[in-house]
C-alpha cells in the first residue's frame, strides 16, 4: 500500500467514526492498533464536537497523556477559532508541563468551576472522578480506554451523556493487587476494563476500528497484527521502501552486536540470542547486551529515512527505548548504559512504555533465561507493548531455549464461567513471535 | 530407524508395557497431557498406555487418588435424570443455551451395538451415524466411541459425552456434577472440563473430517446452586484447542523421547495369570528412574507417579515449587543454594552461578540482620 | 514468594524444621477463639456432614447430619450449628456500647484451611435467605447463622481483618516449611514441619502426617477410603433403620457414626488449638491492635445492622457495591503492607531486597536547612543516606521511615557509585513549628535509617455514585432487593 492509499483508508475510517457520532444513542468504541492515529482521532473528534456546539470533556489516564493531548488540541483549536479555549484541569500534586503552559488558549485550573467557559476540558480520569457537578457534559472522549479500569469509569460516567472510547485492546489489561474471585463472571466486574463493562451492558454501542498503523513499519505490522490482533487485522501505512534505517559509521571487524543491528536495519527485526542458561532475572549478560546494542546504535550514528523527512534524521538517544518486564531489570539496564556513557536512552517496563513511540526498541525478552513461565511473563499484552513501539526496528535480546520452555509449559490456568475468553492467548502469541524471531537470529558469543 | 509412530515404535512401546494390553484413553488421560508436557517419563508412560497407578503402587509409592462413593453416586444420579428424558429437560436446556428453535429431539445411544464389545465395531458405527445425513430435527448421540491420534497412534476414547447435532453443526455436551452457584463454579474444575471438551471437539472433528461442523463452543451442564436442577452454560474452548493441538503434535514425536531411553527399560509388572505383579519392585523402580522426570508440586494433583518423583527429587529446589526455585535464582540443589547463601563453600563459585550467589548472599545477610535487629529491638 | 521466604524454605530443609519468616505476629489472636472444623459430603456443593466446634479446647462439640442428603437433617444441623455460633457471637455483643464506640472485643472464628472458608461461605449462601414463616419455615437460628457466617466469610477477604482465620493461612504467613505451598495447605503436614515431634525431622513428621489413615484430612472433604469403608455403610444403616422404624437400630448406628466422626475430627481439633497456641506465642506487631479495632468497629456495625432488621447479603455485588468494596480492599491491602513493613524488620528486608526500601547510615545532615524560596522561610532539613541496597525510588518520590511514620520525606537526589548509592532526602513535616527541628525529629549523622515508599496513612475512600445513580455504562440502577419466596424455599438437596 502507498502512503496515499493508507491515508485515504485512515481518513475514511475516521470520517465514518465522526459521522457515526451524530446518530449513536450513547457512544462509540474505537479500537486502535499500535500507532494507528489514536491521538489524532481524539483531537479531531474533540474539535469536531466543539464545532457542532457541544461541551466536551476529555478523559485520559495519566497526566503525561493529558498534557500531550492538550498540547496538540490547543494548536488545532487555535487554527480553527482563536476565541475557543481549552481547559486543563489538574490536581494538587501535578505540575502542568511547559508544553501546555506555552499555549495562550489553554486555561489551567484545579477546580472545574474555574473552567466554565472552556468548550473542552481535559484531565485524568482520577481527577474527573473528584468533580461534582449537576451539569452534564454532552460528550466525553475517553482515551486509553482499555487500560482504564471499569470502577473508575463508574465514578466518572455520571458526568457525561455520550462518549467516544478510544484505545488499544492489545496492550496490558488493568489489574488489581487484591485477588478475589467474587466478581468474576459479573458483567460489571470492577477489575476489568472500562470498555469490556461498557460493551457488556450496551450492545448497541458500535465498535469501529482504525485500519492502518502509522508507526509500525511494513516489516512489523503483519507480525504484530497476526500475533496479537488475530481477529482485527491491520496493515502498515508505509511500504518497505519508505522506511530506512542506516548507519553513518561502518562497523570494523565482525561482531555479533553489529551483525544484529545490521540485520535489524535490513529486516526490521533481530533476535540477539545468548547461550542457553538459567539466570536470575537481572541476568548480567543479557542486561549488558541490551545496553551495548543501544550504545552501539548511537556510536554508529544510526539515522532514519522515512515519510517524515526526505533527508536522513539522526537516531538520537530519545528515539531509542529499551523495554523490560520488571523494574529491577530496567534499573540494571540503566546502570549498564551509564557505564557505557550512553545517556538519554529511555529504559522502562512494558507498563510504562504503553502508548509511546520510538525509532528503535531493544527488548529484553520476558522469558529470557527462565526455567518456567508464569501468567505474568506470558501475558500477551506485555509482549505486544514491547514489540510494537518502534518505527524502524526491534531487537529482541534473549537466551536460547524459549521455544522449549513454551512447549513444556503446563496449560492448567483456571477457567471462570461466563467470562469471555480473551484473545490472543499469551502462550500462543509468544509462540508466534518466537517463530518469527527465529528467522532473524544472531548468535551472541 | 523406524518411521515415527511406525512398527518399531509400536514394538518398543509394547515392550515398555510388558505383556499388558494398552489402557484405553479417556478424555481425562488425554487432557492430562497438558498438565506436564515437559516430562519425558510421563510422556512415555502415557504413550505406552501403561497402568500408571498400578506401576506407582508396585514400585512402592501408592497414591490416594481414590474417589468417594458419594461423589460417584451423585454424578450418576445427576446424569441419569438428564438422559432419562432427553426430549424434556436436556432439550430445553440446549434450546435455551444455544438459542435454537427445535421442537423435538432424537436420541441415539451409540453404545448399543447388539452387545458387541469390540471397540472397532463401536467406532465404525459411531462414524457411520455421525457422518450420515443430518436429521431435520436435532439429534443427541450418547456414548459415541471416538478415536484419537496420540503419539502417532490411534487410541480409542471411552465415551463420556453427548454429541448434539442440529442443522450441520455438532456441539459437545458435557455433564458434570460440580455445582454452579450464583453463576460461579470452581475454576479448576471448569478448566478440567474445558480441556476435556477440547479433546472431544478434536476427536469429533477428526471423525467427521470437517473442522467447521464441530463447534468450539461446548455446552457444560451442571447442577444449579444447591439443588439437582441442571443449568447449562456455554464454554468457549478455542484456547484449549490451540494448546492441545500443539501438545499432541509434540507427542507425535515420542520417538525422540524413546531415543534417549535405553532399550532394556521396561515398565512391565510381569503379572501372573491372576494379574498379580511378579516383578521385583526395586528393579521396576530403577527402570522408571532411568527415564527423566520433571517434578513440580503441580504433579501432586495430576500424576499417579507424584510421590515417587517427589521422593526422587528430594534435595532439589523443585520440590519447593516453581516460584521458590525462581526466587532462588534457578539453583537446582538445596544444599548448593544454602552454601551459596552462607558463602561458606571453600571452593570458588562457578562462573555461571555467580549472579545467583550474589542474590542469595544478599538475601541471607538481610535475613540475618533483620533477625538480629528484631532480637535487639532496635528498629 | 520472595527471595527471603524462599531462602527460609531452603533453611527449613537443612535445619529439619520450619523457619520463621516474620519476627512478630501480624494477626490478632483472640483469648477465646471459636474453633470450627466442618466436614461435608464428598461430591456435593455444600452438604454438611459434621462439625466439631467450640471455644474451649477441652469441651469440643460434635454436630452431625446423620442423613446428610436429607433436607430436614440439614436444617436440623444448621439450627444446631447456629445455636453454637450465635451463642458465641452474642457473647461479644452484650449491651449497647454507645454511639461511635465499638464493643470492647469481637468474636474470632478459626477454620482449618481455605476449603473450610469456602464451606462457610456456601453454608452462609444456602441458609441466609431462609425464613421462619411461610411455606418452608426454618428455626430462627438458621437464617441468622447464614448472615453471620456470610459476614465472617466476607470479612475474611479484607486484608486488615482477623475476625475469621484459616489456620493454614495464618501459619504459612509466619513460617516457611521445607515443603511446597500446595503441601502447606495440609494442616497436619504444615504443623509437622513447624513443630515436629521429638526425635523426628520436619520431613519425616510430614511424611507420616500425609497418610490419611494416620492423620485424617482436616476437611471439609473426608478421605475417600473412609467414605467407602466406613461412612457409606453407616449412613445406609441409619436410613434403613429409619425406614423400618427401628428406633433402637437407628440409635446404635448413629452412636457408631458419632464415634467414627469424632475420631476423624478430633485430631484436627487438637491441631487447631496447637496452631492457635503457636501463633499466640509470637509477640504481636505494633499495628495489630489498631487493626483489631477496625474489626471491632465492623462487628459492632453489623450487630447494629441486624438489630435494625437488615436484609441478608445479596447473592452477588451490584456494580456500585462491587467497585466500592474493591476500593476498600485495595486500600486495606496497601495499609497492611505498610503496617507489616513498619512492624517487622524481616518484612522490610523483603522490600529492601526488591528495591522498594533502603537502609543505611546518614552520612550528611543539614538539620537546620531552610527553604526560603516561598513567602515565608520553611524548615526543610536535608539528609543523605548511604546504602548498599538497590534503590528504585525516583527523584521526587514520597518516602516514609518506620521510625517516624508521620514525617513526609521527598527524594532530592540519587547518586550511584559502584555498590553504593547515596540518596538525599528532604524532610517536610513532623519537626515542630519552629525553624529549628524538635530534638530527635531529624536523624543525626551516623544514625542508621530506613526509608520506603509505603505509606500506612489512611486514604479517604473514593467517591462513588449512589446505587440508584448507577450509570448507563454499568447497566443503570439495579432493582431494589426484595426478599423472594423462591429464595427462602430454595432447594438444598
Ligand atoms: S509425577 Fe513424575 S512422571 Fe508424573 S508428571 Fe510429574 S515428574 Fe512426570
Amino acid at each position: 500500500m502507498s502512503i496515499a492509499e493508507a491515508a485515504d483508508r485512515a481518513r475514511l475510517a475516521t470520517e465514518e467514526i465522526l459521522a457515526s457520532m451524530e446518530s449513536v444513542p450513547r457512544g462509540v468504541v474505537v479500537d486502535s492498533p499500535p500507532g494507528a492515529g489514536k491521538s489524532t482521532l481524539v483531537v479531531r473528534a474533540a474539535t469536531e464536537l466543539v464545532r457542532r456546539g457541544h461541551r466536551v470533556m476529555v478523559i485520559a489516564q495519566t497526566n503525561e497523556q493529558v498534557d500531550d493531548l492538550t498540547d496538540v488540541l490547543a494548536g488545532r483549536l487555535a487554527d480553527h477559532d482563536g476565541d475557543l479555549r481549552a481547559g486543563r484541569l489538574y490536581s494538587e500534586s501535578h505540575r502542568v508541563g511547559w508544553r501546555v503552559e506555552r499555549h495562550q488558549n489553554v486555561v489551567s485550573a484545579k477546580s472545574a468551576g474555574e473552567l466554565l467557559d472552556c468548550r473542552v476540558v481535559l484531565s485524568t480520569a482520577h481527577k474527573w472522578a473528584t468533580v461534582t457537578s449537576d451539569e452534564q457534559w454532552a460528550w466525553a472522549i475517553v482515551d486509553e480506554a482499555y487500560q482504564m479500569r471499569s470502577d473508575l469509569l463508574l465514578r466518572v460516567a455520571g458526568l457525561f451523556g455520550k462518549a467516544l472510547f478510544v484505545g488499544d485492546p492489545g496492550q496490558l489489561d488493568p489489574f488489581s493487587v487484591v485477588e478475589v474471585d467474587r466478581w468474576s463472571g459479573l458483567s460489571w466486574d470492577p477489575t476489568t476494563s472500562a470498555v469490556e463493562v461498557l460493551l457488556n451492558h450496551n450492545d448497541h454501542v458500535p465498535v469501529k476500528r482504525l485500519p492502518v498503523s502509522w508507526r509500525l513499519p511494513a516489516s512489523a505490522a503483519p507480525v504484530v497484527s497476526e500475533a496479537f490482533y488475530p481477529f482485527n487485522p491491520f496493515t502498515a501505512a508505509t511500504s518497505p521502501q519508505e522506511r530506512r534505517l542506516e548507519f553513518g559509521a561502518s562497523a570494523f571487524g565482525d561482531n555479533s552486536v553489529d551483525r544484529a543491528l545490521e540485520l535489524a536495519a535490513r529486516s526490521g527485526w533481530a533476535l540477539y540470542e545468548l547461550p542457553r542458561a538459567h539466570k536470575p532475572r537481572t541476568d548480567r549478560e543479557a542486561v549488558r547486551a541490551c545496553a551495548a546494542l543501544a550504545a552501539r546504535l548511537l556510536e554508529r550514528a544510526a539515522r532514519t529515512v522515512s515519510e517524515r523527512s526526505p533527508d536522513p534524521l539522526p537516531v538520537t538517544p530519545d528515539r531509542i527505548a529499551v523495554g523490560t518486564a520488571h523494574r529491577d531489570q530496567a534499573t540494571a539496564v540503566r546502570a549498564a548504559l551509564a557505564e557505557l556513557g550512553a545517556e538519554g536512552v529511555t529504559v522502562d517496563t512494558a507498563n510504562r512504555l504503553q502508548g509511546r513511540e520510538f525509532d528503535v526498541t531493544i527488548v529484553l525478552h520476558p522469558l529470557s533465561g527462565r526455567r518456567d513461565a508464569t501468567a505474568f511473563h506470558l501475558e500477551a499484552g506485555r509482549l505486544c507493548v514491547l514489540t510494537s513501539r518502534h518505527r524502524h526496528a526491534c531487537v529482541v535480546v534473549a537466551r536460547k531455549g524459549i521455544p522449549d520452555l513454551l512447549d513444556a509449559h503446563p496449560s492448567v490456568e483456571p477457567v471462570h464461567l461466563n467470562v469471555p475468553v480473551k484473545f490472543p492467548d499469551g502462550w500462543e502469541a509468544q509462540q508466534a513471535i518466537m517463530a518469527h524471531l527465529e528467522r532473524h537470529r544472531v548468535a551472541a558469543p | 530407524m523406524s518411521s515415527p509412530g511406525g512398527a518399531g515404535t509400536e514394538r518398543r512401546l509394547a515392550w515398555l508395557r510388558g505383556g499388558e494390553l494398552p489402557q484405553t484413553h479417556n478424555a481425562r488421560t488425554i487432557a492430562a497431557l497438558a498438565s506436564n508436557p515437559g516430562c519425558a517419563r510421563r510422556a512415555l508412560l502415557d504413550a505406552a498406555a501403561t497402568r500408571k497407578q498400578d506401576i506407582a503402587e508396585h514400585a512402592g509409592y501408592p497414591v490416594p487418588f481414590g474417589m468417594s462413593p458419594f461423589a460417584l453416586s451423585r454424578g450418576v444420579v445427576f446424569e441419569r435424570q438428564l438422559k432419562d428424558d432427553p426430549g424434556g429437560l436436556l432439550l430445553a436446556l440446549l434450546r435455551e443455551t444455544l438459542n435454537l428453535d427445535i421442537a423435538e429431539v432424537g436420541f441415539t445411544d451409540l453404545n448399543d451395538v447388539g452387545g458387541s464389545p469390540d471397540l472397532a465395531v463401536r467406532h465404525a458405527r459411531t462414524k457411520a451415524v455421525l457422518t450420515g445425513r443430518p436429521d431435520q430435527r436435532g439429534t443427541l448421540f450418547d456414548h459415541p466411541l471416538l478415536r484419537f491420534r496420540v503419539g502417532g497412534r490411534h487410541a480409542y476414547l471411552e465415551p463420556d459425552l453427548i454429541a448434539f447435532r442440529h442443522d450441520d453443526t455438532f456441539h459437545v455436551v458435557e455433564i458434570k456434577s460440580f455445582a454452579v452457584i450464583d453463576g460461579q463454579a470452581d475454576p479448576a474444575k471448569v478448566a478440567a472440563a474445558a480441556i476435556q471438551s477440547a479433546v472431544y471437539v478434536l476427536a469429533m472433528r477428526d471423525l467427521v473430517g470437517d473442522t467447521a461442523t464441530v463447534h468450539h463452543e461446548s455446552v457444560l451442564i451442571c447442577p444449579r446452586d444447591f439443588a439437582n436442577t441442571p443449568l447449562a452454560t456455554t464454554l468457549d474452548v478455542r484456547k484449549q484447542l490451540g494448546v492441545l493441538e500443539r501438545q499432541l503434535s509434540r507427542i507425535a514425536g515420542i520417538d525422540s523421547v524413546l531415543a534417549h531411553v535405553p532399550a532394556d527399560v521396561s515398565f512391565s509388572l510381569d503379572a501372573d495369570e491372576k494379574g498379580v505383579p511378579q516383578r521385583d519392585p526395586g528393579d521396576l523402580l530403577r527402570d522408571i528412574k532411568r527415564v527423566d522426570a520433571n517434578y513440580s508440586p503441580e504433579c501432586l494433583a495430576s500424576c499417579e507417579l507424584c510421590y515417587l518423583c517427589r521422593d526422587e527429587a528430594s534435595g532439589s529446589t523443585s520440590v519447593l515449587g516453581k516460584s521458590v526455585r525462581e526466587e532462588l535464582g534457578g539453583i537446582e540443589s538445596v544444599p548448593r543454594a544454602l552454601k551459596l547463601a552462607r558463602g561458606d563453600d571453600p571452593l570458588p563459585v562457578p562462573e555461571d552461578l555467580r549472579e545467583a550467589a550474589a542474590i542469595l548472599r544478599r538475601a541471607a545477610s538481610l535475613r540475618r540482620d533483620a533477625l538480629a535487629a528484631a532480637r535487639a529491638e532496635t528498629w | 514468594m520472595t527471595t527471603l521466604t524462599s531462602l527460609a524454605k531452603v533453611e527449613a530443609i537443612a535445619l529439619d524444621r520450619a523457619q520463621l519468616i516474620r519476627t512478630v505476629r501480624h494477626v490478632h489472636v483472640s483469648p477465646r477463639p471459636l474453633i470450627f472444623v466442618p466436614l461435608q459430603l464428598a461430591g456435593e456443593a455444600c452438604a454438611p456432614l459434621a462439625a466439631m466446634v467450640g471455644d474451649d479446647r477441652d469441651h469440643e462439640r460434635l454436630l452431625i447430619a446423620y442423613e446428610p442428603r436429607d433436607r430436614t437433617e440439614r436444617f436440623r444441623f444448621a439450627a444446631g450449628l447456629g445455636e453454637v455460633i450465635l451463642g458465641y457471637v452474642d457473647g461479644y455483643a452484650a449491651g449497647d456500647p454507645g454511639e461511635g464506640v465499638p464493643y470492647p472485643d469481637a468474636p474470632q472464628v478459626w477454620v482449618p484451611n481455605a476449603g473450610g472458608m469456602k464451606f462457610a461461605e456456601l453454608l452462609g449462601r444456602s441458609t441466609r435467605f431462609r425464613r421462619t414463616e411461610g411455606p418452608h419455615p426454618v428455626p430462627a437460628s438458621v437464617p441468622l447463622l447464614g448472615r453471620w457466617v456470610t459476614y465472617l466469610a466476607e470479612r475474611a477477604q479484607h486484608p486488615l481483618s482477623s475476625l475469621f482465620l484459616s489456620a493454614t493461612q495464618a501459619l504459612t504467613a509466619h513460617w516457611a516449611t521445607g515443603q511446597s505451598a500446595t503441601e502447606d495447605q495440609n494442616l497436619a503436614t504444615l504443623l509437622a514441619w513447624i513443630a515436629p515431634p521429638p526425635g523426628q525431622t520436619g520431613a519425616q513428621a510430614a511424611l507420616l502426617a500425609e497418610n490419611p489413615a494416620r492423620c485424617p484430612p482436616a476437611g471439609p472433604v473426608t478421605d475417600p477410603d473412609f467414605d467407602r469403608d466406613v461412612l457409606e455403610g453407616l449412613i445406609k444403616a441409619i436410613v434403613a433403620a429409619r425406614q423400618s422404624g427401628d428406633a433402637a437400630a437407628r440409635e446404635r448406628a448413629q452412636a457408631l457414626m458419632a464415634r467414627e466422626l469424632h475420631s476423624v475430627l478430633k485430631p484436627t481439633w487438637d491441631l487447631m488449638w496447637q496452631a492457635v497456641d503457636l501463633l499466640r506465642s509470637l509477640p504481636p506487631g505494633d499495628h495489630v491492635a489498631e487493626r483489631w479495632k477496625t474489626d471491632r468497629f465492623s462487628f459492632t456495625g453489623y450487630v447494629r445492622y441486624l438489630q435494625e432488621g437488615g436484609v441478608p447479603q445479596a447473592r452477588r455485588d451490584a456494580a456500585v457495591d462491587a467497585a466500592r468494596r474493591l476500593a476498600r480492599l485495595e486500600n486495606e491491602a496497601q495499609q497492611l503492607a505498610a503496617h507489616m513493613a513498619y512492624d517487622d524488620p524481616l518484612v522490610m528486608a523483603e522490600y529492601r531486597m526488591t528495591g522498594d526500601a533502603f537502609a543505611g547510615p546518614v552520612v550528611r545532615a543539614e538539620p537546620d536547612r531552610l527553604d526560603e524560596t516561598g513567602k515565608r522561610a520553611r524548615l526543610r532539613p536535608w539528609i543523605t543516606v548511604e546504602t548498599t541496597d538497590d534503590v528504585l525510588a525516583e527523584l521526587g518520590a514520597d518516602l516514609r521511615s518506620p521510625a517516624r511514620p508521620a514525617q513526609q520525606a521527598r527524594v532530592i537526589e540519587v547518586e550511584r557509585a559502584g555498590e553504593r548509592t547515596r540518596v538525599t532526602i528532604e524532610l517536610q513535616s513532623g519537626m515542630g513549628r519552629k525553624l529549628v527541628p524538635e530534638p530527635g525529629s531529624v536523624p543525626g549523622l551516623g544514625d542508621v535509617v530506613c526509608y520506603t515508599t509505603f505509606k500506612a496513612e489512611f486514604q479517604p475512600p473514593p467517591k462513588f455514585p449512589d446505587r440508584e445513580d448507577t450509570p448507563w455504562t454499568h447497566g443503570g440502577p439495579p432493582p431494589e432487593y426484595v426478599p423472594r419466596d423462591e429464595e427462602a424455599a430454595e432447594e438444598w438437596e
